[in-house]
């Protein structure tokens, strides 16, 4: 078992956010955590990443990656996992980078501060390597750009890049596709396929498209309202039991008598 | 900034001063009193009859209609000469030029006390914010700001030069001990305000996304801080820093005034109680222009270091 998540619970404050949630990930795997705006899917990946914002904190349960516990981590230790051993890419990875600042700089400062022994020549190197992976035209130009002056899916690639660099065990993704067009979010759903497939990570995708789940997920969690409803393989979507996943499944659109998850 | 924009806010800049020549002169003209009475009213033991005074009218050129007076004074302008001022009986320029270097001095000092004070306890006040340190640089500053110029200035005299009898209460020279109370004054106030600009703007900074991306990448507190957060938090307060300094250039009246410190804002002030026009004329002039050009430093710097609007302008 790679990640085993066990009655989690998260608090913002006082104030209880998420409880009882448990989740298993094998290497490998992909599990989407599905469920409405503010259902806590988010704050679920935070918490295991080690990065709650403000207030929030993991008021319960236990969070065991690799076989460690993750809750006892230093803020020293958590900095040499994250970004190493796992690594998250989000909703608008142009957004999680210095608007100011060149992305190749940004690239080799990242990958020269988890392995100080690479010289900077060789860094670059491992960055338009890893940009060529993610079938990023160019990366010579790439690394001289700025995050404003690439589109939203180029810039997501960058973001996969950097995330896979040091080859994490563990990639959360946070609503990767949802600020992107669709013919992009299936481009970037099918690399983080392929990412999967070449490396063999684990995948955590945090997602409210359903069709987009099911099709890449080999487990699927339904959250609301900070608590797990429903969690399984495949059969949540092809038969499902909770009442908040037959509305959610009911909420997809229907083309021509087919609905999107079908495909 | 190319030089095609360059060239045309050279051109604005050049447009706005005629607009601000033309308005002082139009309220100079409007203000009450008679600048050759007033001429005259400083030599109280010779008397002088209206003929005279009509006289000395024509020869300043005095009595023409307001619209001659102006392009008078403005062809002269353009070939730098901007009148000779009676109430010190020198060129304008000259006055000008004898007044700046205290004016110039009084604003580095007290700009470099500003910024020694307000970059350090605003990056730590954002950073510890909610803390005790945050909670005392925020009341402190509300205080430095809501406290005018010149009570701040007649408090430090008292303290300094009254109680404690350290520094000279007489000013009206430029030195280092007739210097220290004018700067401190003026650097209080504007560390106050300055202090919390600069909290808000690292602050602002420190919510941004890409600190969360980079923390989610192990980057360590310090780089995120000095290398990400504060040059991106320093963009805007640049243009702050900026306009602060242009304020300072133009002579802080007030405050020189308290201390009778000889710079331009002194002199502003006694141009216009002696009604001596060609001298307001010419300082309001120096003060629109400094403003102007270090606004146009400040965009031509701002341009340089985002990489946004730099490309934007191409």
């Amino acid at each position: 078992m790679l990640l085993e998540v066990k009655d989690l619970n998260i608090s913002y404050g006082d104030k209880l956010t998420v409880s009882g949630v448990d989740l298993e990930l094998n290497t490998g795997e992909i599990m989407s955590i599905v469920g409405e705006s503010g259902s806590g899917k988010t704050t679920v990946i935070r918490a295991i990443m080690g990065c709650l914002p403000g207030r929030g904190h993991v008021s319960g349960g236990s969070i065991i990656f690799e076989g460690r516990d993750m809750l006892k981590n230093t803020p020293k230790e958590w900095r040499q996992l994250c970004g190493r051993e796992m690594s998250m890419i989000f909703q608008d990875s142009g957004n999680m980078i210095n608007p100011i600042r060149r992305i190749g700089e940004q690239f080799v400062n990242y990958i020269r501060t988890h392995a100080p022994e690479k010289t900077k020549a060789k860094a670059v190197e491992m960055a338009k390597d890893m940009l060529n992976k993610v079938r990023l035209p160019n990366p010579e130009s790439i690394m001289q750009s700025y995050p404003f002056e690439l589109s939203g899916g180029m810039r997501q690639r960058v973001g996969i890049a950097m995330a896979m660099v040091f080859r994490p065990k563990l990639l959360l993704a946070d609503e990767p596709t949802s600020a992107l067009d669709v013919t992009t979010q299936a481009q970037i759903i099918r690399q983080i396929v392929d990412i999967r497939n070449e490396f063999g990570v684990a995948v955590i995708l945090v997602t409210h498209n359903l069709g987009v789940a099911s099709y890449v997920s080999n487990k699927l969690v339904v959250m609301k309202n900070g608590r797990v409803v429903e969690s399984g393989k495949r059969e949540v979507i092809s038969d499902p039991q909770d009442a908040y996943t037959k509305e959610l499944l009911a909420a997809v659109p229907v083309v021509g008598e087919v609905k999107y998850y079908d495909r | 900034m190319t030089n095609k924009q360059l060239l045309s806010r050279i051109a604005q800049i050049l447009v706005v001063l005629l607009g601000i020549s033309f308005i002082t002169f139009a309220l100079v003209m409007l203000s009450p009193g008679d600048p050759v009475r007033q001429m005259i009213a400083g030599n109280e033991d010779i008397i002088v009859s209206q003929q005279e005074i009509d006289a000395l009218r024509h020869e300043l050129g005095l009595d023409k209609p307001f619209i001659f007076q102006y392009l008078d004074w403005l062809g002269r302008a353009v070939q730098g000469d901007f009148g000779f001022s009676y109430m010190v009986k020198k060129p304008v320029v000259e006055q000008l030029m004898e007044s700046l270097p205290a004016t110039v001095i009084l604003a580095l000092a007290s700009t470099v006390f500003m910024l020694l004070v307000s970059i350090p306890a605003g990056i730590y006040s954002a950073v510890k914010h909610g803390s005790v340190f945050d909670y005392v640089v925020r009341g402190l500053t509300f205080i430095g700001v809501s406290v005018p110029n010149f009570w701040m200035g007649l408090m430090l005299l008292w303290i300094f030069g009254l109680k404690l009898r350290l520094l000279p209460i007489v000013g009206g020279r430029v030195s280092l001990e007739t210097l220290i109370l004018p700067a401190l004054t003026l650097g209080i106030v504007m560390a106050s305000k300055f202090t919390r600009q600069v909290r808000t703007a690292v602050l602002e900074e420190l919510n941004q996304d890409y600190v969360v991306g980079a923390r989610a990448r192990g980057m360590s507190e310090n780089h995120i801080l000095w290398k990400e957060v504060l040059p991106n938090a320093m963009l805007p307060l640049i243009t702050l820093l900026g306009l602060s300094f242009g304020n300072l250039l133009g002579g802080a009246a007030v405050v020189e005034i308290v201390f009778s410190w000889p710079g331009l804002g002194y002199l502003a002030v006694q141009s216009i109680i002696y009604r001596d026009f060609q001298l307001v004329q010419g300082i309001v002039l120096w003060i629109a222009l400094m403003y102007m050009v270090i606004n146009l430093i400040i965009d031509a710097s701002y341009n340089h270091l985002d990489p946004r609007l730099r490309k934007a302008g191409r």
